[in-house]
């Protein structure tokens, strides 16, 4: 009982540690890098501690004592209890989808099963789902209780959107149950051990749909309607200040590694290594004994999916940076009738595929 | 232990649905309806009803709700209607119905409550609420309803689209 309890705990703070501590501060400077390098500038580089400037990392520092530091406004006529809470109502759901989100498989550690994921629900994939449908409320109420034309037109936008795309995305999460018959999400990491097995594989058109799909949700160029500079001043978050809106621009980083994290699990075999079962593995590390092989495999298991996290990351920014923002109703046009058509016929050619195969 | 859970849960899901009964702003009342959908979802999951939780949590405070927010903003309701409780003359016979509905519906679940045994609790299988034994049984025993209702389900979906696209055109 209290093992498990200290195991789970582990993976908590393990998780919290990753995402918030580690990925949400470093991509704040890596798109201001990657960004840079794409347009041939050369970015963050300013902040400096006694002359050194460890290639603009201090910005991130300068960027969390300005969040701290600065005003927390709260505009005239704004319902200030909404205001408050919608910045936390958009941050929660992004890291919450961690809990159901396997970051490697199952390991013999001193004659003990650990599962690494924080929590194996019947309905992972579902719940994964759910989670995405409730950080709608976050940006919405965001913009309604700013008291602000801007602000209301941007969270209409938001509303509008994350309902078209949600159909799209949950129509995806079908096809991939279909094929790995189960829901439990470290049961489809599992499942994928075999290359050709891969959801990339089974699900070539899922995946593209997932992904496009996901990254509207997350309202990141080329999707971000709702926050359009250029027409509604910032959108949901034109009122917000200090770490009020540090939280929206955190959710929006760490929604960029949970998708990065479900599109590895769905559709790019998880934890696994090409053409490398976890058997070969563990016989390679057969001279530490059981639990030191297995200690090393999950090590690795660890280092490949964070690895695979991090490759979609940079593929999200890589998108953001080179396509131009769409046009709102060019946005809700590939939602409804060009996406989710398509997934509709995908589920169908699925199903036909499995059903000719058995 | 579950008790420990269930009784805050059930306490703060009485005391949302009472906040959108009596709050005056749409809003408001729209968001103490979802925290209710929220809690009455931690009560499925008490009730080892997963499936139906998260079912509870995607269709109704998911999607659901989010269009109701969605019509209350585009119509920028700011305040209801300051006018108190009044009983309209024309919506009397309704009224009584539905009242006599709900008068039906708190005596049935009153008999169910002081009929049933409440110390001895059911024994579950351990597959009880899981997403594959549901799949069997609505797929078995009651594909005939299941069915029906997607057909009904599906005229109201073809309803709602002629109804706009007769404002369109």
């Amino acid at each position: 009982m209290w093992v498990d309890l200290i195991i789970t705990l582990v993976k908590i703070l393990f998780i919290f540690t990753v995402t918030v501590g580690f990925f949400a501060p470093i991509l704040t400077w890596v798109e201001r890098k990657q960004s840079a390098l794409m347009q041939d500038r050369i970015g963050a580089n300013r902040a400096e501690i006694m002359g050194f400037t460890a290639l603009g990392l201090f910005h991130i520092i300068a960027d969390a004592v300005k969040m701290f530091t600065k005003e927390d406004f709260i505009p005239d006529g704004a319902n200030k209890f909404l205001h408050t809470i919608s910045p936390i109502l958009a941050l929660v759901p992004a890291i919450l989808t961690f809990a159901v989100v396997p970051f490697g498989g199952q390991y013999t550690l001193f004659d003990k099963e650990v599962n690494l994921v924080i929590s194996d629900l019947d309905v992972g994939l579902l719940f994964v789902f759910a989670i995405a449908s409730l950080a709608t409320y976050g940006y919405v109420i965001a913009g309604w209780s700013s008291n602000n034309n801007w602000s209301l037109l941007g969270s209409m936008r938001t509303a509008s959107q994350m309902i078209s795309y949600e159909v799209t995305m949950g129509l995806t999460i079908i096809g991939v149950l279909m094929v790995y018959e189960t829901m439990k999400l470290p049961e489809i990491g599992a499942a994928q051990e075999d290359f050709f097995r891969w959801g990339f594989f089974l699900q070539p058109l899922g995946f593209i749909m997932f992904l496009a799909a996901s990254i509207a949700e997350n309202k990141r160029i080329p999707f971000d309607a709702p926050e359009a500079e250029s027409e509604l001043v910032a959108g949901y978050f034109t009122e917000y200040s200090g770490i009020k809106f540090g939280m929206f621009f955190m959710a929006e980083f760490i929604e960029m590694v949970t998708i990065a994290a479900i599109v590895t699990i769905l559709f790019f075999g998880a934890w696994h290594i090409p053409f490398l079962t976890t058997a070969t593995l563990l016989s390679w590390f057969d001279f530490l004994g059981a639990t030191g092989s297995n200690f090393a495999v999950m090590l690795i298991h660890i280092a490949v999916f964070f690895a695979k996290v991090v490759f979609f990351i940079w593929f999200q920014m890589v998108i953001r940076w080179t396509l131009p923002r769409f046009r709102y109703d060019q946005i809700m046009k590939l939602g409804w009738k060009i996406l989710l058509p398509l997934s509709l016929a995908n589920i169908l050619v699925t199903a036909i595929v499995i059903m000719i195969l058995n | 232990m579950e008790l420990l859970i269930f009784y805050p849960l059930a306490g703060l899901c009485v005391a949302l649905a009472l906040g959108v009964i009596f709050n005056n702003s749409p809003v408001g009342s729209a968001i103490a309806l979802i925290g209710m959908m929220l809690c009455l979802s931690g009560i499925f999951v008490l009730q080892q009803a997963h499936f139906i939780a998260i079912l509870q949590i995607i269709i109704y405070a998911g999607a659901i709700m989010v269009l109701f927010m969605f019509v209350i903003m585009l119509l920028n309701l700011k305040q209801g209607e300051t006018a108190g409780w009044v009983a309209r003359e024309k919506n009397l016979l309704l009224s009584i119905l539905t009242g006599l509905l709900a008068v039906g519906i708190l005596y049935k679940i009153a008999q169910v409550l002081f009929s049933g045994n409440m110390d001895a609790p059911a024994s579950l299988a351990d597959s009880f609420g899981t997403v594959a034994v549901i799949g069997e049984t609505l797929f078995t025993d009651f594909v005939l309803p299941f069915e029906v209702a997607s057909i009904l389900l599906l005229a109201a979906m073809i309803g709602a689209v002629v109804l706009a696209k007769n404002k369109l055109d």
